[in-house]
């Protein structure tokens, strides 16, 4: 019943176009219903899909040059004030470039890299709150494995679990960047431990190494070996998170 | 107010970021790359001409977005592409399909079912498509899109909710394969 008076505002929250209170009053009621946390996620997905589908068109270099063309020259007025200021513009110039140089070769990958663990934690999230986290349910890594032929393409190895505070419990296909790729789920505890295995693309800006990082109270850790790129996400401790990262790279490399 | 401050550099400096967006809107409403290109120009050509009555506060995106869509509508494929369609029941509540497990959101991510998402965007009138173009795409709040295609915040809140169910229900008979 309480659903009902939320269930209009779903859209409404997933484009962000609530009010103030309205945000805070389904974000309240979202911390205590799956059921409607499943279908924001659901939306936000759509939303993702939607925009990647939609930005489809571009137009060509050609064209953009002709516009440019037609358009009238950026103010002159400076350079024509004379030739003692005339080493402002250039030195301008270089410190943009410099500043667009720094931004494209430092900020704008880190900015990728976090949009990208944004996704990981948005699937990680989404695979706990459906009613079927799971497509291949077992605790059995000669089961899971195999499971996955056809459906992705690539194959990896998963780790031997004995003696570890690890059980599998089963996997998925995800999907990252219009690519097919992994989702195991691990339990430690009581905590969930999402791997994901993708193939090591550029357009995953997943970075070029290694890195640890915290999202959203999640802990995150992903790597790269034999052109696969892994990320290992879960609310446990970062030890944790760790210890199956090394798991996860000695099976890869044996 | 006009401002006197806006010279035609700052028309440029505010108009080329938007050059992609406007013209990958402008391809999705004319299907044709000739035609997008035409529109784009004009628009271009439009707003550069009015841009001294451009009122500074305002949203310079919704309106070059505005220019570029009424130029649409009164281009051939324009007046062709049925506008009216579905208008008369714009104010009409909307009932939101439920999002389950069986709808496709779960089903839309990989490679071949972006394809089958654009050709059911491809398939919307086009008051649904450029609701649904400007929100999920252009990433305009309710109220931007209600700027540009100069109706009330509700009417779009109301075509959004019935161009995403449109989209949703040509996706999964794609998927059924009927």
């Amino acid at each position: 019943m309480a659903c009902d008076s939320y269930r209009g505002k779903i859209d409404g929250y997933a484009d962000g176009d609530l009010s103030p209170a309205e945000m805070r009053a389904v974000g309240d009621h979202l911390r205590e219903c799956p059921s409607c946390t499943s279908d924001v996620l659901a939306r936000v997905q759509w939303k993702r899909t939607m925009k990647s589908a939609g930005t489809r068109y571009s137009p060509s270099i050609e064209f953009k040059r002709r516009i440019e063309k037609t358009l009238p020259a950026q103010k002159t007025s400076e350079t024509r004030s004379g030739w003692r200021w005339g080493w402002v513009p250039a030195l301008s110039s270089i410190a943009a470039l410099a500043l667009l140089a720094v931004f494209f070769l430092i900020v704008f990958p880190s900015l990728q890299q976090k949009q990208t663990i944004a996704e990981i934690a948005d699937l990680h999230n989404s695979t706990l709150a459906s009613a079927t986290p799971v497509d291949v349910v077992s605790t059995d890594k000669h089961t899971v494995k195999p499971w996955f032929q056809g459906k992705i393409p690539f194959t990896f190895n998963v780790p031997d679990l004995a003696n570890t505070p690890f059980t599998l419990e089963g996997g998925r296909v995800a999907y990252l960047a219009q690519s097919a790729g992994a989702q195991l789920i691990f339990k430690t505890g009581n905590h969930h431990i999402s791997v994901f295995i993708f193939q090591n693309r550029a357009d995953l800006h997943a970075g070029t190494g290694e890195s640890s990082s915290k999202r959203l109270t999640f802990n995150v850790e992903t790597f790269s070996e034999d052109d696969l790129r892994y990320f290992i996400i879960g609310d446990t401790n970062a030890a944790d998170i760790r210890a199956l990262s090394d798991l996860l790279k000695s099976a890869a490399r044996s | 107010v006009p401002d006197e401050n806006l010279s035609r550099g700052s028309f440029e400096e505010l108009a080329m970021p938007l050059f992609d967006s406007l013209f990958n809107f402008a391809r999705w409403l004319t299907h044709n790359r000739e035609e997008a290109e035409d529109l784009v120009q004009e628009t271009f050509g439009k707003s550069l001409k009015g841009f001294e009555s451009f009122q500074q506060g305002t949203n310079f995106r919704a309106w070059m977005f505005r220019i570029l869509r009424n130029t649409f509508l009164t281009s051939r494929t324009g007046l062709k592409s049925g506008l009216t369609v579905s208008l008369d029941s714009d104010e009409q509540s909307e009932s939101i399909l439920p999002v389950t497990s069986e709808t496709p959101e779960s089903l839309l991510l990989d490679r071949a079912n972006q394809q089958m998402v654009q050709q059911a965007i491809e398939a919307l009138p086009v008051i649904f498509r450029e609701v649904v173009l400007l929100s999920d795409v252009e990433e305009m709040s309710y109220q931007e899109i209600a700027d540009t295609i100069s109706v009330p915040i509700g009417t779009v809140m109301s075509r959004l909710a019935r161009a995403r169910n449109a989209l949703r229900t040509g996706i999964i008979k794609k998927q059924q394969g009927v």
